[in-house]
């Protein structure tokens, strides 16, 4: 089943198409990676999943519904760009936002108390926003996002500006909503995080979808069937005659990749056999960052 | 429904509990009268300071001279004028008068004030009135006019207008005075109120796009209904502020009159003296009596509604302008300043012509532009009191009602847009091109 459906999606500016044709799907309960360049269109397609905006063409179905009135109390919005009100307070802040997203006051403050407690910010609660640290405004908006318990949430990299000990702090708190459920989808440059943890993605590049899956399969569909061994003794040179390509020697260890017509097991025999001692031997696979790089190029062109 | 009452009581409260909104609604009419107070003070009280006046007299107008008149202090000089000159560097008096001999068949006279300190404005004022009455009555006496017979020379001419065929239209001739002061402040108010909320409303959309918060507010309610939420807000606080400011006028000047009355009576000045010969005067009398009359002849039933009417749809018609403008344009200043001009120009020439209405309010400029949308919040209002003919009124109001719909839309599409749009000039080309964006 399907949190988040688009087929065929179009969204038309002045004179360039940001989103062209897009169609996927997500599956519930899934960390959801959305990558690409900047201009790829990433921030168009949410800003029509959230409903700030309507595609010109195609269909975007929520659970299996065609977008409407209800949805944005369901979906949990963390843009790019933050913002909050400066001179508000940050209890003030928070109900109201919570309010415009359906909730009763008292179910609002309740629902912001278990957070604030979580955060260890309940003594915020009457400060100004402009009173608090980027990274403790960052916070804020975080709650902004979860505190109505959406079906989705969408965050926009929702790292930046953050700390490392803060980076943890909401790391774990989106796992935990994932957990329990939430469907996210998590939109970044940052490839290392995707990798930590996206399970699906999906790579756009000028308005159109170059790559779209799950990670590991991804991977795998992109490994280049090199291994890295570690070893004692001496390396057998002749091993380049029986198909195996040593990409880079790094005295005792190297990374070796196996030609068409073998495999790793092959490579292993064949080194045990020469009589080295195998230390390590571990299977090199491409980095989302390499493949990122290479997608986008390749349809650059 | 709900999600619009939230953004209205945001919008409401964060306003109404501001500092700003504190000091200017309970200190800006504070202190109106105190400025008010103190100028009006020291206008009455002029100087305190005694100053000794010896008057030479070669016309013969000191008989029975009472020697004070306020802070002045006469004597009659018991020396020639140049003993007096010479006794000036001793400095026992302030200044000399010298009344040169007089001629019944004189136009002009000219009293000499002989000192090296000038007279005050109000001094020399009552020096002269002092003796122009003095000459006069030499005057009447030198010609043998009957005193009784002069007071009859001078007449009060009143114009009253009568009507022929709306006989049940009560006019007298302060009907036009007073219909222009009540439209010409009604007016003016209005003009005010749009221009200082709607800039408010301006200010408010610009700082939600500037600080993005914009972004993840109408990922939960539609742009239309923040907009239209912070204009209503705003428009409350400004509704709520003029409450206050009458209710504090009010209070103020009840407490503070009768003290200014008092303290202005006590002492015997000039300009109060003025004032205490008109009330004396009967016509003064009469005229108070008529514009009391008016004011409670005025057609109040149709006039507060239907002021209330233009100040919501003139309010409604430029705060979205304003609201789009916000909307439009970025952190540059400059290109806002230019936007707001254009904006503010119909409004402008609706107060200027509103205040020749004040003069003419049947003319055709004045009929035409209170009903022409855009002039018609500030004019119409203006020409309520001089009962505006009927279908005038309805044209106007269909005509505001039907254009500030179309505005509201027009405006709503270009904020819808501009507001998520950064780093776009916003041309009045590109503002039309954002009407015609689909979603």
């Amino acid at each position: 089943m399907s949190i988040l459906s688009l087929q065929n999606v179009v969204k038309r500016y002045d004179n360039h198409v940001a989103v062209d044709n897009v169609s996927f799907e997500m599956r519930k309960g899934r960390i959801f990676g959305l990558l690409g360049p900047n201009g790829a269109g990433k921030t168009s397609l949410i800003r029509m999943i959230t409903s700030i905006t309507r595609a010109d063409q195609g269909q975007i179905l929520i659970d299996g519904e065609p977008l409407n009135d209800h949805h944005p109390t369901q979906i949990g919005y963390l843009p790019e760009e933050r913002g909050l009100y400066k001179k508000m307070k940050v209890g003030d802040q928070l109900l109201y936002l919570a309010q415009l997203k359906g909730l009763s006051a008292k179910d609002a403050r309740t629902k912001l108390n278990y957070w604030l407690e979580k955060f260890e910010i309940t003594d915020w609660w009457g400060k100004k926003i402009e009173e608090l640290s980027k990274g403790m405004q960052q916070k804020v908006q975080f709650i902004t996002t979860v505190v109505h318990e959406p079906k989705l949430m969408i965050l926009d990299e929702p790292f930046s500006g953050l700390d490392p000990l803060n980076t943890n702090l909401i790391k774990d708190e989106i796992y935990n909503l994932n957990k329990q459920g939430t469907s996210i989808i998590f939109s970044t440059h940052r490839m290392e995080q995707v990798e930590e943890i996206c399970q699906d993605i999906v790579l756009m590049n000028q308005g159109k979808i170059v790559l779209d899956g799950e990670v590991s399969a991804i991977k795998d569909s992109y490994k280049e069937h090199k291994f890295e061994i570690t070893f004692d003794g001496t390396f057998p040179e002749d091993i380049r005659e029986e198909g195996f390509k040593i990409i880079e020697d790094n005295d005792k260890s190297m990374i070796i990749q196996v030609q068409e017509g073998h495999n790793s097991n092959d490579l292993l025999l064949s080194l045990i056999n020469k009589g080295i001692e195998i230390k390590a031997y571990k299977e090199i696979l491409p980095s989302l960052n390499e493949i990122f790089i290479k997608k986008v190029e390749e349809s650059n062109e | 429904m709900s999600k619009i009452n939230l953004i209205i009581g945001r919008e409401y409260w964060t306003r109404v509990k501001s500092k700003t909104f504190l000091l200017t609604t309970f200190l800006a009419p504070i202190a109106i009268v105190v400025v008010y107070g103190v100028l009006i003070f020291l206008m009455t009280r002029g100087s305190d300071d005694e100053k000794k006046l010896v008057i030479v007299d070669h016309a013969g107008l000191t008989q029975d001279l009472k020697l004070n008149k306020g802070n002045l202090v006469f004597s009659i000089a018991e020396v020639e004028l140049d003993e007096l000159l010479e006794q000036y560097k001793d400095k026992a008096f302030d200044g000399i008068i010298e009344l040169p001999p007089l001629d019944s068949a004189q136009k002009s006279y000219n009293i000499i004030y002989h000192s090296d300190d000038q007279l005050a404005l109000d001094e020399s004022e009552t020096i002269k009135s002092i003796f122009r009455k003095r000459i006069r009555n030499f005057k009447v006496r030198a010609f043998g006019i009957d005193q009784e017979q002069l007071k009859l020379i001078d007449t009060d001419i009143g114009l009253e207008p009568q009507t022929i065929l709306e006989k049940d239209k009560k006019i007298s001739s302060m009907t036009s005075v007073v219909s222009a002061v009540i439209g010409g402040v009604l007016g003016f108010m209005l003009f005010m109120v749009i221009l200082i909320f709607g800039q408010q409303v301006m200010r408010g959309v610009n700082e939600e796009k500037l600080n993005r918060i914009v972004e993840v507010i109408i990922s939960s309610v539609k742009p239309f209904e923040l907009m239209l939420g912070k204009v209503i807000g705003v428009g409350l606080v400004g509704i709520t502020q003029f409450v206050i400011w009458f209710l504090l006028l009010f209070i103020i000047s009840a407490i503070a009159m009768p003290f200014l009355g008092l303290e202005s009576n006590a002492g015997e000045l000039m300009s109060n003296e003025v004032t205490q010969e008109i009330m004396k005067d009967q016509g003064f009398q009469d005229t108070m009596m008529k514009i009391m009359t008016e004011l409670g002849g005025m057609n109040w039933a149709m006039i507060i509604p239907l002021s209330l009417f233009y100040f919501i749809i003139g309010y409604l018609l430029y705060a979205s302008l304003f609201a789009a403008l916000g909307a439009a344009v970025g952190d540059d200043v400059n290109e806002a300043q230019s936007l707001v001009m254009i904006v503010t120009l119909p409004l402008m020439a609706g107060l200027y012509i509103g205040m020749a209405a004040v003069q003419a309010p049947n003319s055709t400029l004045a009929i035409w532009s209170s009903i022409f949308p855009l002039t018609a919040p500030v004019v119409m209002p203006i020409r309520l009191p001089n009962d505006p003919a009927l279908w005038q009124i309805g044209l106007s109001i269909v005509s505001c009602l039907l254009f500030s719909l179309f505005m509201v839309w027009l405006a709503a599409r270009i904020y819808r847009v501009g507001i998520l749009m950064y780093g776009k000039k916003a041309s009045f080309k590109e503002l039309g091109k954002w009407v015609f964006y689909k979603g």
